[in-house]
Formats: C-alpha cells, sequence, structure tokens
C-alpha cells in the first residue's frame, strides 16, 4: 500500500470512527453511573434530525448544535425521569427511545421538507469543513509523510480533535476528579454513595445529561460532516456498534476510543476490499468483515478475550430504603 | 414511590396497559396535529382500512400472525427472565432454515411433507441462533441483551452474505433465491375458502394464521400448564428460590430461550411460506422489535398477546391504508405509535401505577368509611 492509500485509508478511518468514538463515551458515561444506554441509536438519530432540520431553517451552525443538544440532553432526561426517578427498566426505555426516533425523524420530514424523509443539503455555512486547511496542503509536498499527515491526519474537520480531546476530558472528569470517583461508584456500589451523603439519583442524572451532549454531538457529526443531508435511519446501527465498542474497551474512555477506531479501519477497510481478490485467501466477503465488530464483542463479552467487567450496579435502580 | 406498588388485579391487568395505551395514542395524536393531520379523521379511516373490508380484516390478520409468532418470543424468554431482543435475527435464520428445506425438497415432496419440514426447519434455525447467546448467557455470564442485539446484526450480515455469494437465483439482480415450488406454498385462506364455497378476496394471509393460535395455546399449556413450564417462570421469578428448589437455573435459561427462538423463527412461515414464495434479504422487517411491543401491551400472556397483535395489525394495514388515503400520510406513523407504546407500557409503566394506587385507595375509603384500606 503506497502512502497517498495509507493517507486517505487512515483519514476515512477517523471520519468513520469520530461518531463512534462521541457515542461511545455518552454510553460510558451513563453506564459508569449505573444506567444502560440501549437508546443511543435514537438519541443520535433524533439529533442528527434536529441538527438538520434546524441547519437547513436557520442556516446557522451554532443554531443546528444547540438544537440537537437540546434534543439528546431531553431524551437523556426522559431516560432519567423514566428509569432513575421511577425505576422503569432500562433495557425497554432505550429500545423506546430508538424505536420512537426512528418513526418520528420520518414522520417529521415528510411533512416539513416533503422530500421522502430527507432533507435538503444543508448549505455550506452549516457544514464543518477543514480546520486547517492550510497546514494540510503546506505538508503534502513532504515525501513519504507528506501524504499521510496532510490527507490522513491534518486535513479533518474540527469535531475530528475535539473527539480526541474529549476522550482526555472524559478520562480526566472519571478517573482524576472527585465528581468522576462518586459517578463511578454511583454505578459500583450506590448504596455507598448514599451512606456518603451524595445523592445517586443526582448522580446518575448528570451522567445522563453529559450523555445526551455527547450523543447529540455523535448525531450531529453525521448530517454536518458525514453526509449533506439527513437521511431516514442514517445512524444504520452506529449506536449500537458504539455500544459494542464502549463493551470491547472495557467501559473505559481510552478503552472505547480504541475500539473505535478499530471498528471504523474496519469499517474503512471493508469498502476498500470489496470485489479485491487476496493471494492466498481469495475474495473476502466484506459481510464478514462488517460483521467482525459485533463477533468480537460477542467474543470478549463470552470471556475468550479477557473479562468484560460491567459495572456492578449496571441496569438496578437505585431504591434508597433498602 | 418507595417499595412497589399493589394494585389490584383488574387495575394491574386491565386498567394500567389501557391508561398507557391512551398515553401512547394521545402523544401520537399530538404528533398528528404537529404535522397537520386531524386525529380523529385518522381514526376513523384507520379503523376502517383495518376491519372495513374483507380484504383489509385478511390484511390485519396476515400482519397479526407475524406479531402473534414475535410477540410471543419475546414473552417466553421474559417469563424465564430473560430479555430477548434477538427476535429479529433468530426470525431471519428461520427463514434460512425454512428457505433450505424448501430449495432442497420441494421438487420431490408433496405439500403435506414439505410445509410441516419447512416449520421444523424454521423452528430449527431460530433455535440454533438463540440457543448461542442462551449458552454464553448461562455458562459465560454474557449479557443476553446486548449478545442477541450482536446476533442480530451477525444474522443480517450472514443472510446478506449467503444471498448475495451464494444464494441468489442466477440472472437475478435483487438478492433472493429462487421461487420455492408449489409445495411449500402454504394455502392462501382465499384458497381455503374457496374450497369450503366462500367468496374471499386474494390476500397475503394464509393458514399460518392458524399455526400462530396453536402456537400461542401451546405456549400457553407448557407455561401455565406443566411442570417445565411451572419450572422456567420460577427462575424468571426467582432464580435464588428456583435453585433451593431445585431447579437449575442453566438449563431454564437454554430452555427458554431456544423456544424463543424457534417461536421468532416461524415468522418465516408467515412471510417466506406464505406470501413471498422465496427467500429475501428485508422479510423481517422489524417485525422481532414489534414483538417487545406486542408482549409489553399482551402483559407476556398468550390470550394478551393475541389481543396485542391483533391491535398491531390493525395498526400496520390501517396506517398502509392511510397513506394512500392521506396525501402526506407516512406509514412510519405506526412506527412512531409503536415507539410511545414500548415507552409507556413498557419503560414507563409504573409512573402512573402510585398514581392509580392513590386514587383506588381514597375511592375505596369514602363509601367504607374508614379502616378498609389495604393495599
Amino acid at each position: 500500500m503506497d502512502e497517498v492509500a495509507l493517507g486517505a485509508m487512515l483519514a476515512s478511518t477517523l471520519r468513520v470512527a469520530t461518531p463512534l468514538i462521541l457515542c461511545a463515551l455518552a454510553g460510558t458515561l451513563s453506564e459508569r453511573s449505573g444506567v444502560i444506554d440501549l437508546g443511543l441509536e435514537g438519541k443520535m438519530l433524533l439529533s442528527a434530525f434536529a441538527a438538520a432540520a434546524v441547519g437547513v431553517a436557520s442556516g446557522s451552525l451554532l443554531l443546528a448544535l444547540g438544537a440537537a443538544v437540546a434534543i439528546g440532553v431531553s431524551l437523556s432526561m426522559l431516560h432519567g425521569y423514566a428509569c432513575v426517578s421511577h425505576r422503569g427498566d432500562q433495557v425497554v426505555l432505550g429500545m423506546a427511545i430508538t424505536m420512537t426516533a426512528a418513526g418520528l425523524t420520518v414522520v417529521l420530514g415528510i411533512a416539513w421538507f416533503k422530500m421522502g424523509g430527507q432533507t435538503p443539503p444543508l448549505p455550506d455555512a452549516v457544514r464543518l469543513g477543514p480546520l486547517l486547511p492550510g497546514l494540510a496542503e503546506a505538508v503534502q509536498g513532504i515525501p513519504f509523510v507528506g501524504p499521510v499527515l496532510g490527507l490522513g491526519l491534518l486535513g479533518h474537520d474540527g469535531f475530528v480533535y475535539a473527539t480526541l480531546a474529549l476522550v482526555a476530558g472524559v478520562w480526566w472528569l472519571l478517573y482524576r476528579t472527585r465528581f468522576g470517583l462518586r459517578l463511578r461508584a454511583a454505578g459500583e456500589n450506590p448504596a455507598m454513595v448514599d451512606a456518603a451523603g451524595v445523592s445517586v439519583l443526582k448522580m446518575r442524572y448528570a451522567a445522563l445529561g453529559l450523555n445526551g451532549v455527547l450523543a447529540a454531538l455523535a448525531g450531529s457529526y453525521l448530517v454536518l460532516a458525514l453526509t449533506p443531508s439527513f437521511i431516514p435511519n442514517m445512524t444504520a446501527g452506529r449506536g449500537y456498534m458504539a455500544l459494542a465498542a464502549m463493551i470491547f474497551g472495557k467501559w473505559h474512555p481510552v478503552g472505547a476510543m480504541a475500539a473505535c477506531l478499530l471498528f471504523g479501519f474496519l469499517e474503512a477497510a471493508a469498502i476498500r476490499l470489496q470485489g479485491v481478490v487476496l493471494p492466498g485467501i481469495g475474495a473476502v466477503p466484506v459481510q464478514a468483515i462488517q460483521a467482525l465488530p459485533y463477533l468480537l464483542t460477542v467474543i470478549l463479552l463470552a470471556g475468550f478475550i479477557g473479562r468484560a467487567l460491567a459495572p456492578k450496579a449496571l441496569g438496578t435502580p437505585y431504591i434508597k430504603e433498602r | 414511590m418507595s417499595a412497589p406498588v399493589e394494585l389490584p388485579r383488574w387495575m394491574d391487568l386491565g386498567l394500567l396497559p389501557a391508561i398507557n395505551l391512551a398515553l401512547a395514542l394521545l402523544v401520537s395524536a399530538v404528533v398528528l396535529v404537529i404535522v397537520g393531520h386531524d386525529p380523529v379523521q385518522v381514526l376513523g379511516l384507520l379503523v376502517k382500512g383495518a376491519f372495513g373490508s374483507k380484504a383489509g380484516l385478511s390484511y390485519t390478520l396476515y400482519y397479526a400472525t407475524t406479531f402473534v409468532f414475535t410477540g410471543l418470543a419475546v414473552a417466553v424468554a421474559f417469563h424465564g427472565g430473560l430479555f430477548n431482543i434477538g427476535g429479529e435475527g433468530q426470525a431471519m435464520l428461520g427463514g434460512l432454515g425454512a428457505a433450505l428445506a424448501a430449495l432442497a425438497f420441494a421438487a420431490q415432496l408433496p405439500a403435506w411433507l414439505m410445509l410441516p419440514l419447512m416449520v421444523l426447519a424454521a423452528m430449527a434455525f431460530g433455535l440454533a441462533w438463540a440457543a448461542v447467546p442462551a449458552a454464553l448467557q448461562a455458562w459465560r455470564g454474557s449479557h443476553i441483551v446486548i449478545t442477541t442485539i450482536m446476533f442480530n446484526f451477525l444474522a443480517a450480515a450472514l443472510l446478506g452474505y449467503l444471498l448475495v455469494d451464494l444464494l441468489k437465483e442466477p440472472g437475478n439482480m435483487a438478492p433472493e433465491t429462487r421461487a420455492f415450488g408449489d409445495s411449500a406454498r402454504m394455502p392462501g385462506m382465499h384458497e381455503l375458502l374457496g374450497w369450503l364455497g366462500l367468496d374471499w378476496p386474494k390476500t397475503p394471509l394464509n393458514l399460518s394464521v392458524g399455526l400462530a393460535l396453536l402456537a400461542a395455546v401451546g405456549v400457553w399449556l407448557v407455561l401455565f400448564k406443566s411442570q417445565p413450564g411451572y419450572a422456567l417462570r420460577a427462575v424468571g421469578f426467582s432464580p435464588e428460590a428456583a435453585r433451593y428448589a431445585g431447579i437449575a437455573p442453566r438449563m431454564q435459561i437454554m430452555r427458554s430461550m431456544m423456544l424463543s427462538g424457534a417461536l421468532a423463527g416461524l415468522v418465516a412461515i408467515n412471510e417466506l411460506a406464505g406470501v413471498q414464495g422465496r427467500l429475501l434479504a428485508e422479510f423481517v422487517a422489524g417485525a422481532g422489535f414489534a414483538g417487545i411491543a406486542v408482549a409489553l401491551i399482551g402483559r407476556n400472556h398468550p390470550t394478551g398477546i393475541v389481543l396485542a397483535a391483533l391491535l398491531f395489525g390493525a395498526l400496520y394495514q390501517g396506517g398502509a391504508e392511510l397513506s394512500f388515503e392521506i396525501p402526506g400520510f407516512s406509514r412510519e406513523m405506526v412506527f412512531t405509535l409503536q415507539g410511545l407504546i414500548v415507552l409507556f407500557a413498557g419503560a414507563m409503566a409504573q409512573v402512573m401505577a402510585p398514581t392509580l394506587a392513590r386514587v383506588h385507595r381514597a375511592l375505596r375509603r369514602t363509601p367504607a368509611g374508614a379502616g378498609a384500606a389495604h393495599g
């Protein structure tokens, strides 16, 4: 593989991985506090729609992002109201959000834009462009490392770099702050958090709030950078893949990021390997590469490659009186 | 709102689901108003489309047949204390099983042998696909919700690969197999009634509807009238207590998931043997997820599930009809309602319960004076 192909591969891996990482971070935060989030797919989809609809209507990137975050956080607060306050089934709530989002986005899309559920293409002012176009151009000429740096690493929009920074941010929040310690404790041993005089409910709501923001960013990246308009069901299972990455990364932000990069690489490779005959192996079925993230996650969950240890209180609502 | 709320049986089984369903309908009505439709007109046309004609009624029953299978699948797993989100993938594998059986033997076997063989193959493949996550849960402690989700994606990838690369009919661009052949066709309801001399329009409704009722009765007998079913429910109710009673939880996990997968596999009989006559990639089309909503509304009881499946069948048929009748109405409104039903009847089922309990206590206190406040 030459440098240009390597650079292009690196670039598409990062682009594909960015929404996955944001979404996996969202999952990590809520699950670390003890709340299962199967609604990531739906939260992403509805926020993507919100970003697209508001972006088209207003022509403002800030308003589009604001609308997406507002939707993401509202869905997370619904999550909290049903599952944290009223101890509803967290798995069922996630399914409910995902199913409702899949229907609602199309109903509203058809009613408002009359394009079969799509939105019109977003104006250029709303879409994300390369953050450092000059620098990316400048390094292109350097032999060997030029294409890798210019195409693969420096030619991205600000979201990609912000996402990598957010991984560090979430790690710092979870492992270096008092808030993070309490949040993780709420997912491991909520009774102890309660005994220490900290509200388990508040910790879980806080985690869900951040979860909503991150899931909304993941969703809006789809319409602001990856495709020019909203398309029905455009998340296409990314929420579940992010969930798989979070498990694969053992509920740790850096591990989740590594898993997302691996999954992103596999997706980029699947597109590249379509119809290519490898010496000795023959044509690799694209479906096999696409199925690999799910297969790897199942194998990990089965404990055949290391042990995936979920937060101990994951999925159990906290009842104060016990 | 601290301890779980105790409600009288009729409230718990009748009133609470009705209220939750009403809430879901109310929110849907708000969405309809937002997108500029008249909810009353929509409801009227929906009922007319679903029940107003022989053809409409047939379509309703045809959709309901599929939902009985997936609803029962979710319920059986639930009684064993497991949440099977993998109905979608298990149904896909059921389709693969039925298709392989039909492609191999339909030319040689008569229908009275071929159809039972397809039913068995569909059940066996669905069962096997559910058995893997079940075994991983039972022996390796892998969370069944996550593994069944992963198995849905694996099933889609497997089916996609097989259809595109191996089973596709040569010369056909679409990823689907060749037609199964006549002996692998479930007789349509119009044919069955035609033999009796009754005139019925040609619709997708087929003999599978009988299979669905049989499955519902069978599940009821197994779960509530048999010793193995009792053991299964005991584990679902309290794994620790069941262990004390000498019931091995692992076997129960296997049994409930395998039965669940086999039921989901039967979707293929209604959709492929009954309607398509060949295997295609997207034949499940979300029925596995709809089964969750059906089981929730039906309170995981076979009778409730049959009724809930009828409700959803009517919604699907009515929704399809509406998209012809009202310009700008999209069928996805039905999926929205389905999601809202899962929200209100599933995740937020207990939100209304404390209020209901308070109302109930207040009502009982008023006529009896003081004292009789149980509950």
